[in-house]
């Protein structure tokens, strides 16, 4: 019989901070940007420059890590690790090793298999590299500076993680959390969350672990799932040959679906990491934690207990409202203007997701005000225009944010409820059609929705259907 | 009426009068610069165009009332380990050799603020590293007072400075000792002030826990004026400390009635020269004559203080000089084939022996499987120093002792035995190791007519214990300048 395999997995995710300054001067964190123009002597390790830590570093450190159950230290300090990189202008890259902000938390994950607490070992706050342009056409690389020292967090969990589904679950566990704190925006995209994976395989049954390989770059859940799977096989299949799993950072290339070996252990550098004696340690006193404990948002399981009460919304809507930070924002604000809940989450959940999806973006890319939304759903629901028209309108809205009254009115969409133009209309169509007419008072019902529709075309869709198909029925069953 | 021979708050007094200008201050200055810098060499960089230009614009602020400070109008040097902006900043290093900084150090800063003009960068052992400044790629520094002898080190390019005239004030740091023991092998006045009074930003560190910048000049008042201007509380320094109680002049007194000074046996045993320990055992039994209580105590601990201190300096500098690697700026090697060889190779070529030595030292004690053995407890030394010191000031003001156990050496003499040359610093090192103040002040010569260091040591943010001591001291006693004699100065250097 086939061995049996188990796989076992640990993350470590790098989140990118959402401070307006970087964590150790007061340069913008803002993307973009030409090169090293978010620069000043500190982040690009000028000779004499000193670092100062940005206070809110701490306090989204805090607040994640509280939100993930984990135990604080309050005396912290940060060290230095030494390695020679150009990307890393002071060579040595301020983290935390010895003792690091958050240790011995752990959330609660939801797969198919059930629910499970994956624990976290410790969070870290420590600052990002510089981005190093090989230039193609010159024989040279260039650095932009612009993200050195941008405030990051890294949490490491324990390998407590035995399949894709669970690593996922616990991303998007994570990443919720990290966007309802507002701490962070965590789009795997764009690199404001990194998740590097820590992946072993081990018969069922062995108490110890198999040797564990690391996989960086992979940027989307599905690149993830991906290499997780490939991982697996790639270790079963060696062991399976008889030939031993070798500790190395692998690199996932997602396009090939395939990933190679950046470094073993052996070529492991050896960080010198010491205390460093630019900063002063971060003492967190009992009233602080409190503040950041008082001052936490309302995360999702409260935020869907609440929805369901308060609103009187299914599960189902509640559930994919919640799922995103940006979503639950807008719901919450368009159905304080308009009051009406489900119509305002029919349009999020329905045409919101479609375009998104169509636009390849994601929740947290939403752009429009829930101050449109909520008017929309005032024209629609009020009969001032239709429902087809609404979608129209709504397009705009989502790709530019438009206000849907002004719009409406300057492209004349308002349904005509003229009743005097509508029979005139009617009474056309009815002259033009004798076969449709005669085959409705055949008996045939369908056959009055061809009409409807002939009048809807007539009337340039700034008809109510619903009128259209009583005055006709009134014309032809006189 | 001669310019030079007067103090720094002399001659601000006396601009302030109208009785000298800026800019006749400012060129005797560099006329001496221009007499005796060839024997002495204490200077890397000479900005005569910018100081006289300074010179203008400083006079007209005093004359227009802007400037009032007890030092404005008075011409200085800055060691060239503190960052000025668009002019050189070397390190006296071949890796910054080429290297002008954005911007200016907060120290400096201070000192242009109060109206003090910059005459130019002085010598020191590379990035600080060493005792004699015969490390820097630039040449040596030769002693004032006879120009075969080293003037001390790190900042042995301000205290020579000062010694022979080519400034009134100069700005130097102490990581070890880098401004008590040249103070004392130049016969000038020189103070470290508690960790965390003078801001670090733009000071290129070494140890950075160690560093701290203090002033050098001919009298203790001027000393303490300058550290006045000195001392701030700065937020881009986190290690910066808010002081309410910077008065520091208010100390200026001749009184020591009542003074508890502590003479630490310790530091009078095996390796003293017997003229150093006469000449400061004399300064005491005048301080006791002025009234102070002064006793023999035992320190301990001495003797680990020098392991522990290059144990955390060498490794804080292998970190802290790992920036200079040829990529943003400073020196690059040539043709180099890949990162890889550009980064061996710059640094191989960019650093001088001394440096190396401690980077190799510094990396070799962070290494893992050593770093418990050997980072970990200098540090346990570091905090038991402290200790001792503590248990020390609860029962005296102040320790007074010798700056270093000899007087300045021969040229040559110190680096053929790197080991003997740590050993010089052992009097100046337990300061910076406990965070404590200590000042040098000249307190005789030697039979050679070479200065002996008189060094005072007080508790954390208790400089004004030492200032009274210091100055109570020097009231007994008249300035000496040494003669340099141009001509005959300029053969030995030829």
């Amino acid at each position: 019989m086939a061995k049996q395999y188990e796989t076992v997995i640990g993350l470590e995710v790098h989140v990118e901070l959402a401070t307006k300054t970087k964590i150790f001067c007061g340069c913008s964190t803002a993307f973009g940007g030409a090169p090293n123009t978010h620069t000043c002597p500190v982040c690009t390790g000028m000779p004499g420059s000193l670092p100062v830590l940005n206070k809110q570093v701490v306090e989204y450190a805090l607040a994640v890590g509280l939100a993930a159950n984990c135990r604080i230290n309050q005396y912290c300090k940060f060290d230095r690790k030494n390695y020679f990189y150009p990307d890393n202008p002071q060579n040595y890259q301020i983290s935390q090793l010895y003792l690091p902000i958050c240790h011995d938390g752990g959330i609660e994950i939801e797969t198919a298999a059930g629910t499970k607490i994956i624990r976290i070992h410790e969070i870290h706050m420590e600052e990002d590299a510089g981005k190093l342009i090989h230039d193609e056409w010159e024989d040279c690389s260039l650095v932009d500076y612009n993200r050195s020292g941008v405030p990051l967090i890294e949490i490491v969990s324990e390998p407590d993680m035995r399949s894709a589904d669970e690593v996922i679950a616990y991303l998007e566990k994570l990443r919720l959390i990290i966007q309802y704190l507002g701490a962070s925006d965590c789009k795997l995209q764009e690199g404001s969350m990194r998740a590097d994976v820590n992946l072993s395989v081990r018969e069922v049954g062995t108490p110890e672990f198999g040797t564990r390989t690391e996989m960086k770059n992979l940027n989307s859940f599905k690149a993830i799932g991906r290499a997780i799977e490939a991982e697996r096989e790639r270790q079963i299949e060696l062991l399976e040959a008889g030939k031993p799993v070798i500790q190395e950072t692998r690199r996932w290339d997602d396009n090939k679906e395939y990933s190679y070996a950046m470094r073993s252990k052996e070529d492991a550098q050896d960080y010198r990491y010491f205390p460093d004696p630019d900063l002063v340690p971060v003492i967190i006193s009992d009233e602080w934690i409190e503040r950041i404990k008082a001052a936490q948002p309302e995360l999702r399981t409260e935020k869907l207990k609440r929805y369901k009460e308060e609103f009187e919304i299914p599960d189902y809507d509640a559930g994919i409202l919640t799922s995103s930070k940006k979503m639950a924002d807008i719901f919450e604000a368009a159905t304080e203007i308009c009051k009406k809940p489900k119509k305002v989450s029919n349009w999020l959940m329905v045409e919101t997701l479609r375009l998104l999806k169509e636009s390849g973006q994601e929740p947290e890319d939403i752009a429009f005000s829930p101050e449109n939304l909520a008017k929309l759903v005032e024209l629609a629901d009020s009969g001032v225009i239709n429902s087809s028209v609404a979608k129209e309108v709504f397009v705009k809205i989502f790709s530019d944010d438009i206000d849907p009254e002004q719009y409406v009115e300057e492209n004349g969409l308002k349904t005509v409820n003229d009743t005097g133009t509508l029979k005139k209309v009617i009474e056309e169509i009815v002259a033009a059609n004798p076969q449709s007419v005669a085959d409705y008072k055949g008996g045939k019902q369908k056959a009055i929705g061809f009409l409807v529709g002939q009048t809807m075309k007539a009337m340039k869709g700034k008809a109510d259907p619903a009128s259209v198909n009583a005055l006709l029925r009134e014309a032809l069953d006189q | 009426m001669d310019v030079l021979n007067m103090t720094a708050l002399e001659l601000s007094e006396k601009i302030k009068k109208r009785e000298v200008t800026v800019e006749e201050a400012v060129k005797a200055s560099l006329e001496q610069i221009k007499s005796v810098e060839k024997t002495v060499h204490a200077y890397v960089t000479i900005d005569e165009k910018g100081a006289l230009k300074k010179a203008r614009e400083i006079q007209k602020k005093i004359d227009e009332g802007e400037l009032t400070g007890p030092l404005a109008g008075v011409p200085v040097a800055i060691k060239d380990n503190m960052c000025t902006k668009d002019m050189l900043t070397t390190c006296s290093s071949k890796i910054l050799g080429n290297f002008v900084p954005t911007y200016t150090a907060q120290a400096v800063e201070n000192m242009e603020a109060a109206g003090m003009i910059i005459l130019g960068k002085t010598n020191m052992d590379e990035f600080a590293m060493g005792s004699t400044t015969e490390t820097s790629a630039f040449g040596v520094t030769r002693n004032p007072w006879n120009p075969e002898h080293v003037p001390g080190g790190s900042s042995g390019g301000s205290c020579a400075a000062v010694a022979a005239g080519e400034c009134f004030l100069a700005l130097g740091s102490d990581t070890g000792g880098s401004i008590r023991q040249p103070s004392g092998f130049c016969g000038v006045t020189g103070i470290k002030p508690t960790y965390g009074t003078v801001s670090r930003y733009g000071l290129i560190a070494y140890g950075s826990s160690l560093d701290q910048i203090g002033p050098v000049a001919r009298s203790v008042s001027d000393c303490v004026a300058a550290l006045e201007v000195l001392a701030s509380y700065d937020k881009k320094d986190s290690t910066s400390i808010k002081r309410e109680d910077c008065d520091f002049t208010s100390a200026l007194v001749d009184d020591v009635q009542g003074l508890r000074i502590g003479i630490p046996g310790d530091y009078f045993g095996e390796g003293l020269d017997t003229e150093v320990k006469a000449a400061v055992l004399k300064a005491a039994e005048i301080l006791k004559e002025k009234g102070a209580i002064v006793e023999e105590f035992d320190l301990s601990l001495v003797d680990y203080a020098i392991p522990a201190y290059y144990t955390i300096a060498s490794a804080e500098a292998s970190s802290n000089l790992e920036r200079f690697d040829g990529v943003k700026y400073g020196y690059r090697a040539k043709d180099c084939e890949g990162l890889h060889q550009m980064y061996k190779r710059s640094r191989s070529e960019g650093f001088g022996e001394e440096v190396k030595r401690r980077i190799m030292l510094g990396s070799f004690v962070l290494s893992s499987g050593y770093y418990d053995a050997y980072y970990l407890k200098a540090l346990r030394v570091k905090a038991m120093i402290k200790q001792a010191f503590d248990r020390a000031f609860s029962s005296y003001d102040v320790i007074l002792g010798p700056s270093a156990p000899t007087t300045a050496p021969k040229l040559g003499q110190s680096l053929s035995d790197p080991l003997k040359m740590y050993l010089g610093d052992i009097y100046t090192i337990s300061a910076n190791l406990a965070g404590i103040p200590g000042m040098t002040l000249p307190c005789g010569k030697d039979s050679n007519g070479l200065p002996i260091g008189l060094q005072l040591l007080g508790n954390c943010f208790e400089e004004k214990k030492i200032i009274r001591a210091a100055y109570s001291y020097e009231c007994s006693r008249n300035y000496e300048a040494p003669e340099i004699a141009a001509s005959e100065a300029g053969k030995v250097v030829e």
